[in-house]
């Protein structure tokens, strides 16, 4: 398994240093625009995102109701343990990105959080100063070598994705991701499936629990849900790609500019 | 030398006056923001929070502006009557959405951080809707139109980086798509949403 996560990395490297000549990010931007994203497969979408939608109310909302009454440090520590996990997919994918010093920090984060902040329940690091933690994953590293997204694809249970991050994410069943190796890869003495698999669905949990009005006021106030969630997701990832937090520097102001009502 | 004298005084006046009537962006957003704060926080019904939020936001958020950009390139292709009928549309549908969005929040405690001027039509507010147990803390930048200095107004919420006009828009679109670009099927949507 090892050996196909080093020839996976290895070849990911040489795809970077191709494709990087030739792209920029201005390149990296345009080809993320949501606009310019696809809906290729709209009508299954629609109906994934309507099945997506009925899991949702029978499964996480009440789950993400009830966790949201547990006391603010309990969820706070949960939610920084499942951070922490993350870790081990965004490293790799620092050092994919050429981003060498930030995969540097996050190991020291990971160490600092996993040991003196137990299992990452607290999180260490942000006290002693560490810069805010930012996730990285494989859909990301390719998308940064100038790989455009495809098609928008709504999947069953994971929701809102695109054909390029969906594909990328099955690098961490290859070895990409050193929690699935340890639960579900590998036979271990110390973690099994099921520690996987509830960390999985826990995160679920959180982001619904941490979302809930948020999500409730959109779906009331939408007329469009699906499209409403579609054009957040593919903004979300256009920034998370560029690791910006301005809308400035994703928005083209011409689109404003033309807009004179003074 | 009298003239010059009376032409020099009704410069400088003017001159002040014209500074001293403009509003800093910033100035200007966390007054509103106060404002809408104080009608959430008082005693009074849900439905009074909303109409009284309704004023607010007529008076401080370009709807007309907004109504445009959300409308995108098929805002070129409407007549006279047209635009008429969809900004009365929109202005309902957009002061329902709005004040309903901002209802359900209780003491919001918004505090204005910076602000960076884009241009002279533009300038971006940041603000940190202050955490509670409820929910984490939030950023929220206001893109404020200052094509006229006096009269402020706000064009688009961001929050942490989404932009809520430009989900509007694509959410148009893809009614508009849907539709083969038939407009009256997009007033028909925005007129059913007011009504409900």
């Amino acid at each position: 398994m090892f050996k196909n996560f080093v020839i996976i990395l290895a070849t990911l490297f040489l795809l970077m240093s191709n494709v990087n000549a030739g792209s920029d990010g201005d390149l990296v931007l345009k080809k993320n625009q949501p606009a310019e994203i696809k809906d290729c497969f709209e009508k299954i979408n629609r109906a994934t995102f309507a099945f997506n939608q009925a899991l949702d109310g029978i499964i996480f909302k009440p789950v993400a109701s009830a966790y949201r009454v547990l006391p603010s440090p309990v969820k706070t520590g949960v939610s920084n343990s499942l951070n922490n996990l993350t870790n081990v997919i965004t490293i790799p994918n620092n050092i994919l990105q050429g981003e060498f010093k930030k995969a540097g920090i996050n190991s020291g984060r990971f160490i600092i959080n996993t040991t003196i902040g137990i299992l990452g329940f607290i999180d260490v690091a942000q006290y002693l100063g560490f810069p805010e933690y930012e996730k990285e994953d494989y859909g990301q590293s390719l998308a940064t070598m100038g790989v455009g997204p495809g098609c928008y694809v709504v999947l069953p249970v994971l929701g809102p994705s695109t054909v390029r991050d969906a594909s990328a994410s099955i690098i961490n069943f290859a070895g990409g991701d050193a929690w699935y190796n340890v639960t579900v890869n590998n036979d271990t003495r110390y973690f099994s499936d099921f520690d996987y698999y509830a960390s999985k669905l826990t995160s679920g949990v959180d982001f619904r629990a941490k979302n809930f009005n948020a999500i409730e006021n959109l779906e009331k106030n939408s007329i469009d849900f699906y499209a409403s969630v579609k054009s957040l997701y593919l903004q979300d990832r256009q920034q998370k790609i560029l690791n910006v937090n301005k809308i400035i520097e994703t928005q083209n102001d011409g689109d404003w500019e033309e807009i004179d009502s003074q | 030398m009298k003239i010059k004298k009376i032409f020099f005084i009704f410069f400088l006046s003017f001159f002040i006056l014209e500074n001293s009537y403009s509003i800093e962006p910033d100035i200007f957003v966390q007054s509103t923001v106060n404002r809408a704060s104080a009608i959430l926080s008082k005693n009074i019904s849900k439905s009074e929070k909303i109409n009284e939020l309704k004023l607010i936001a007529k008076e401080t958020v370009d709807i007309k502006g907004v109504g445009f950009y959300s409308l995108g390139n098929a805002r070129k292709n409407l007549n006279d009557e047209q635009k008429k009928t969809y900004i009365q549309l929109f202005e309902n549908y957009f002061l329902k959405s709005f004040s309903s969005r901002l209802s359900e929040y209780t003491n919001p405690e918004i505090d204005v951080k910076s602000k960076e001027k884009l241009n002279s039509n533009y300038t971006i507010v940041n603000s940190i809707l202050i955490g509670t147990s409820e929910r984490p803390e939030v950023k929220i930048d206001w893109r404020i139109y200052t094509k006229d200095p006096n009269n402020p107004l706000i064009r688009d919420l961001i929050i942490e980086g989404l932009s809520l006009a430009r989900t509007q828009k694509e959410e148009f679109s893809s009614i508009l798509n849907s539709n083969n670009g038939d407009i009256n099927k997009l007033f028909k949507v925005l007129e059913e949403f007011s009504r409900n």
